[in-house]
């Protein structure tokens, strides 16, 4: 995401009315119209501090005013650190952290996503945890005084149906 | 009141922070809570909320459902396991339509879920429920001279409409108030409730870097003897992952990481070795100087 003056016009031909609507369908995207674009979101991110590419006021914007393919494709809104600081303070009652997280859901639906994603869902899907013990584990575990516990759980699998042969294409995040 | 909770260990704990487990065991026993074990817990649903909602709410639900068959409340230990239990649990509770989704999905696994089951972080219980006089009384140590400064972390608060506002997200003091019951002091710093950058970790590693650095700058500023966290991401960010920080920033920090519980373990007369704290990447030997160093002198 490009900082400061910009002195390229959007072309109102390519804006996407249809994004903030499918935005606001979601599973935490409800409130985005309420956002008057205050920056409260912004002034406090601690992700933002150190990296210009987040900018949630921005990205707010960027759906409202319908950009479909830089807030989908582009792997901007990875980095939020779902850290709920915004969401705590912003004035209009967004539930900011949670609009990210809507969007994220939209980018993997279209295959857009940091490869660690597929991954973690992979591992889940075949183990039902993102450790895996062993033998070698719980004899660790022996050794500091905890119990065995089980490696792995079968019937985590099945509730991962809806993100049967996830994919990232590589693009997001990196 | 019976402090009687499932107990939820997550992905992480059994695997990667074990110290944490071995102190919040110890520290349980002591205070008479009893945290009992469930083998059929698995993920808590949080890793997979930025890849598909309704399937980590499916997955927290599960776990939920387990608990509510025994008929226990629910004890977690990484914040971020708390969050996504504790909210799925008030989201199913406000939301009929979306519990009868999440039940259909259950349903695959032969599962359902009524609800509400209550989830509590471990560190919550002993704030609000063991409370701190209880806590003081149990202090056999004090930890008097030593400098821990609190890490509250994203999730151990926020979001504050999940969490009824125990703490306030703002000013929060639950940890530092547990801090001073274990008589040390606790370091007032401004990056008090910064995040520890564990989650940015998966889209750019040098930003998650960047942000825990910035808090350790600071606690070294303030000559800090350890930080003190609740939370097995920020534990493996700011001890596992803290020579590899100092190595991209060419910095020296050396600051030791302590959970909650190891330091109230430590304040209440456990050995280090119960208290898993010979198995820090951070050597916490210097704390443990201190600490002997003062009883020493007194």
């Amino acid at each position: 995401m490009r900082e400061g003056p910009c002195d390229e016009v959007l072309d109102e031909a390519t804006l996407d009315p249809t994004l903030a609507q499918e935005v606001a369908r979601e599973p935490g995207g409800e409130g985005i119209r309420r956002c008057f674009a205050c920056g409260t979101c912004t002034a406090g991110c601690p992700v933002r501090r150190f990296n210009a590419n987040f900018n949630p006021r921005r990205i707010i914007r960027m759906v409202l005013l319908g950009l479909r393919e830089q807030v989908l494709k582009e792997p901007f809104v990875w980095l939020c650190a779902t850290c709920f600081t915004c969401q705590e303070r912003c004035p209009q009652g967004v539930m900011i952290s949670d609009l990210m997280r809507a969007i994220k859901n939209m980018a993997v639906r279209q295959g857009n996503m940091p490869e660690g994603i597929p991954l973690q869902v992979n591992l889940l899907k075949e183990k039902g945890t993102l450790y895996p013990l062993d033998e070698f584990d719980n004899k660790k575990r022996a050794k500091s005084g905890l119990p065995a516990m089980p490696g792995s759980h079968d019937d985590v699998g099945p509730l991962l149906g809806e993100l049967a042969g996830l994919e990232s294409k590589g693009k997001a995040g990196e | 009141m019976d402090r009687t909770y499932a107990l939820f260990l997550g992905c992480t704990i059994p695997a990667r922070a074990r110290n944490y487990e071995q102190s919040v065991r110890a520290v349980a026993a002591r205070l008479g809570i009893t945290l009992v074990e469930v083998p059929e817990f698995a993920c808590c649903g949080f890793p997979i909320a930025a890849a598909d909602h309704r399937v980590s709410e499916a997955l927290a639900a599960r776990n939920l459902s387990i608990a509510e068959e025994r008929g226990l409340p629910i004890c977690s230990l990484c914040s971020s396991c708390t969050s996504s239990l504790t909210e799925v649990s008030r989201h199913l509770e406000e939301d009929p339509a979306e519990l009868e989704e999440i039940n259909k999905r259950l349903a695959r696994i032969g599962r359902r879920y009524r609800g509400p089951v209550r989830v509590r972080h471990f560190v919550r219980i002993l704030w609000e429920e063991v409370g701190l006089d209880r806590i003081r009384e149990a202090v056999t140590r004090p930890l008097t001279g030593l400098r821990l400064a609190a890490h509250y972390g994203c999730h151990f608060i926020k979001p504050s409409w999940v969490y009824e506002g125990f703490d306030s997200v703002e000013d929060p003091r639950t940890l530092d108030d547990l801090i001073r019951a274990s008589g040390a002091t606790a370091v007032d710093y401004t990056r008090k409730k910064q995040c520890c950058g564990g989650s940015v970790l998966v889209a750019d590693e040098r930003t998650a870097m960047e942000i825990a650095r910035d808090k350790l700058v600071e606690l070294k500023s303030l000559q800090a003897d350890a930080l003190v966290v609740v939370c097995p991401f920020c534990g493996v960010m700011f001890d596992s992952q803290q020579k590899k920080i100092e190595k991209t920033f060419e910095e020296t920090f050396d600051l030791p990481v302590l959970y909650m519980t190891q330091v109230l373990g430590l304040a209440m007369g456990m050995g280090e070795k119960e208290l898993g704290l010979g198995t820090h990447a951070v050597k916490t030997k210097a704390v443990m100087e201190k600490i002997e160093g003062a009883k020493g002198a007194a």
